[in-house]
């Protein structure tokens, strides 16, 4: 049934990636609770541009919880208190009348801060880059139906392949390690039978560029998996490590 | 200006094959000479940003958000059709030509959507090569669903989100010509404005969203992948960046815009429940594959729909379509959906919702198979309403969620301006007046993958493109009109916000050019659309300064190009004197309420012609020749 509630919310103000920035505190009043949590800074924005003030600035797009565009630290849990959701599919319901919400942007050595809750995550894009695909042209590709695959590969490939992109996992990791988000890309591909030509080589250039970037490394706190809003497992970090150590003893890549 | 199509002659069947023969090409070691702009990341923009970078032309990629993969294809759900006929159940390619061109409302161009037929199966072929993990058999082949408009299964399908997966092999395809160094990456950065020069289309005007600063970029061609326009609605399945900006500069600099009203209004998303609301989310079209709609026949009934039992419950659309029941084509789904509602059958707490109901789906099946299937929708749904359809039917109603209107491209893909070429959603070309479900990603990939390939050698084999570099005077121009128009924004300094705005012209459209219209609503829509611009340029208000990531800033200038495609979209409703799919003229309907099509005076479509602010626009027509199929009265009982 719709309520409404009080909020009063801490959220991380900061004009420019040099700016030093800092928490300012906003009211949310009489927020109905079939809100999302991102309308309800919608709202909380109206307000403040009428009142001659800057808007905080957030990433955001689809608010279907698809594109991995949105994200913020909320009371210390990436995307929040629920669990496989993104922050744009939050819903004001799991908040209670006088509560107070702590928002800050992603924090990790990676991961720049742009403005006050946007986050640079191009590195994620630069780790694709370095070995995430299969390499096929356009064309010449043989019918679909000569490569079978046992609907059980299809589906644990599925599983892997659902990561959006969004870094909750380097954001709630202590180390800010991507380990998940690389496992989950290496996994897809691993698993199927049109990634294995390339298995080792991307394995491997995935990993040094992970490092390269500057993300940590894992140490199995398991926050990744906790936080993040598609559920991947961290069983594609073990299959991380069983890829890399594979390519590293079985393969010339390096 | 006559518009020619450039239709290639000969049968239907080889017009594509004989096309390609005859189109000129460039050599293989020639094509690092030529530089190609991309605008926009989604199905269509990174597919053709990576096969032309494969085939070795310079490419340069623009997309408003953090990354090419968020482009909003992502969100697509139920699946991609293809000819394959894998389920032998008498599919073929002249029939997913016909279902699409029918389902078009035969509004459509015959020889386009004959080609996309022919090029769905090398698209699974490909999607399949890349990894993309589509649903299997037991047997490990691939597995196939229904969508509405057709009587096979041709729909390939990965879960719920499709889109998402094949959005991923595009995006990873880009991603390896970024490292092989044929493609740069431009992200967050919106194109402001085209720059043509000597009558050809040589470059864009972009704004990096992060520094504020006005970019000037030269090319030798420039493709618009750029999406639909549904945001012009405010609320709409679309994601919140989804904007008409960039095709509408193109208008504005004399590209041609083709059926502006053919907007579709998908029957199966989550109602409204606020005013706050800031979009509204799909639930698939495939969902209808396994529920049933229906509203109670007492509209008085207050009983839980559980206790409703059978005999009490009207399904409408089964009871008025036997042959294709749920599956009816998305426009016939939507106004039967709204009829039962204006007729106060409508449930919930507005009135404005029918139940899609799984329980007979659920008691057949197994609530596994069917969480198999649609898990992450039912999954998105009870997130957003705090209900479980497992055990509750779900509400839905109709909102806007294509547009079938875009910029005029011929069979080439060019518009009518000379290397400029439009793909995806941001054309017009393949739907007709409603589009199939589960046939955009098949038509965004398509012309990447398959189509602009060939046709852009062909445009830069004949062409002779003088040596300019983005020093030319018209970059500075362009970034001039751009500087003053960003200017404005901030100086007015009203009292009245962007998405307030932004909210009352979607109100206005959509009582007036919605899902039904009149001439009298449309006169007077287009009266307040005009005042609407007007309150925008005197009261808008814009915080914040233009050197600096300002998000206001970028809703408002969305918003300026919003307002005058509003006009235009109503003077294309009120041009087009018939009904035709997803274009409802209430003056124009069967006896059965069906859309009634005048093929005499507008089978054409309707391009229109910038002719200045605030001025009418010119209008054109492409005449629509139907050589290989029958104009008849969609029929789907």
């Amino acid at each position: 049934m719709t309520k409404t509630i009080n909020l009063t919310l801490k959220v991380w103000r900061q004009k420019t990636t040099e700016d030093k920035g800092g928490f300012k505190i906003y009211y949310s009043r009489d927020t109905s609770t079939d809100m999302s949590f991102l309308e309800m800074i919608d709202i909380i924005n109206e307000q403040l541009t009428l009142d001659g003030e800057d808007p905080i600035a957030f990433d955001h797009d689809c608010r279907e919880g698809i594109c991995g565009m949105c994200g913020a630290m909320v009371n210390g849990r990436a995307h929040g208190p629920e669990k496989g959701t993104t922050l744009c599919q939050l819903h004001m319901r799991h908040f209670s009348d006088g509560d107070t919400i702590v928002v800050e942007p992603w924090r990790a050595r990676a991961f720049n801060i742009i403005k006050d809750l946007v986050v640079d995550r191009s590195a994620l894009d630069k780790i694709i880059q370095a070995g995430g695909y299969i390499s096929v042209n356009t064309g010449g590709a043989p019918d679909a139906n000569t490569i079978l695959i046992s609907q059980e590969t299809a589906e644990k490939a599925f599983d892997a392949a659902a990561c959006i992109g969004c870094g909750a996992c380097v954001a709630a990791c202590p180390n800010a390690s991507a380990m998940l988000f690389v496992g989950a890309k290496v996994s897809h591909f691993a698993l199927l039978p049109q990634g294995k030509p390339e298995a080792a080589r991307r394995v491997m250039a995935m990993v040094k560029e992970m490092d390269r970037l500057c993300f940590g490394n894992c140490t199995n706190e398991t926050e990744c998996e906790a936080d993040c809003p598609k559920e991947i497992s961290i069983t594609n970090i073990a299959r991380l490590n069983r890829e890399f150590f594979k390519a590293g003893f079985f393969s010339s890549a390096k | 200006m006559q518009l020619d199509a450039k239709v290639p002659g000969g049968p239907l069947s080889e017009k594509w094959d004989r096309h390609r023969f005859e189109l000129g090409q460039i050599s293989p070691a020639n094509r690092k000479k030529f530089d190609i702009i991309v605008v926009g990341t989604g199905l269509a923009g990174s597919s053709a940003s990576a096969s032309l970078a494969e085939l070795g032309y310079n490419v340069k990629a623009f997309c408003l958000q953090d990354s090419p993969r968020r482009a909003h294809s992502i969100a697509a759900q139920g699946g991609i059709n293809a000819a394959k006929n894998y389920a032998n159940d008498g599919d073929s390619i002249q029939r997913l030509f016909y279902d699409t061109i029918k389902g078009g409302d035969f509004r459509s161009r015959e020889a386009n959507v004959y080609r996309l037929a022919q090029l769905s199966n090398n698209i699974i072929d490909h999607c399949v090569a890349q990894g993309i993990p589509f649903a299997r058999d037991y047997g490990g082949l691939l597995a196939n669903r229904s969508f509405g408009g057709a009587q096979v299964s041709r729909t390939f399908y990965a879960r719920g989100q499709t889109g998402q997966q094949l959005l991923f092999g595009a995006y990873s395809a880009l991603m390896r010509q970024v490292a092989a160094g044929k493609v740069t990456i431009f992200p967050r950065r919106e194109m402001m404005e085209l720059v043509i020069i000597n009558e050809q289309a040589r470059g864009i005007v972009a704004r990096n969203l992060i520094t504020g600063d006005i970019e000037t970029h030269a090319a030798d061609a420039v493709i618009l992948a750029t999406g639909g326009y549904g945001n012009v609605f405010s609320l709409s399945t679309n994601a919140m960046s989804c904007n008409v900006t960039a095709i509408l500069r193109a208008y504005k600099k004399g590209a041609f815009f083709a059926n502006p009203c053919f907007i579709q209004i998908h029957p199966t998303c989550i109602p409204v429940h606020g005013i706050y609301q800031s979009k509204l989310t799909l639930m698939s079209e495939s969902l209808r594959n396994d529920a049933r709609v229906w509203v109670p026949r007492d509209s008085n009934d207050t009983r839980s729909p559980h206790q409703i039992p059978g005999s009490d419950r009207d399904y409408f659309l089964e009871n008025k379509y036997p042959a294709f029941g749920n599956l009816v084509p998305r426009d016939v789904a939507s106004r039967n959906v709204k009829k039962q509602c204006d007729m106060g059958k409508g449930i919930g707490e507005t009135g404005l919702a029918v139940f899609l109901d799984f329980e007979d789906a659920i008691n057949r099946d197994g609530k596994d198979e069917i969480s198999k299937k649609y898990g992450n929708l039912f999954q998105m749904y009870e997130k957003i309403t705090g209900d479980n359809p497992y055990e509750t039917p779900m509400m839905i109603y109709p909102a806007v969620h294509y547009t079938m209107g875009g910029l005029w491209v011929d069979y080439n893909l060019m518009t009518t301006i000379p290397g400029l070429f439009a793909l995806g959603e941001g054309n017009f070309s393949d739907h007709g007046a409603n589009r199939l479900g589960a046939s955009a990603l098949m038509q965004g990939l398509a012309d990447g993958y398959f189509i602009i390939p060939y046709t852009i050698g062909d445009y830069l084999s004949v062409t002779s493109l003088d040596k300019i570099t983005d020093e030319h005077p018209a970059f500075r121009e362009a970034t001039q009109e751009v500087n003053s128009r960003i200017n404005k924004l901030l100086s007015i300094k009203g009292k009245r916000t962007v998405d307030d705005l932004h909210r009352e012209l979607g109100r206005v459209l959509w009582d007036y050019c919605g899902m039904a219209r009149n001439e009298k609503g449309l006169l007077k829509a287009k009266k307040l659309v005009q005042q609407l611009r007007e309150e925008f340029w005197e009261n808008i208000i814009v915080p914040g300064s233009e050197r600096d990531f300002n998000q206001s800033l970028e809703k408002a200038g969305r918003l300026a190009d919003f307002l005058e495609l509003g006009e235009l979209m109503i003077i294309d409703a009120f041009a087009r004197k018939e009904s035709c799919g997803c274009h409802f003229n209430e003056a124009y309907q069967t006896e059965e309420s069906e859309a009634k099509r005048d093929d005499e005076n507008f089978c054409h479509v309707a391009a229109w012609e910038y002719a200045g602010y605030g001025v009418e626009p010119l209008f054109h027509k492409e005449k629509l020749v139907f050589e290989n199929v029958e104009l008849t009265q969609r029929s789907y009982r």
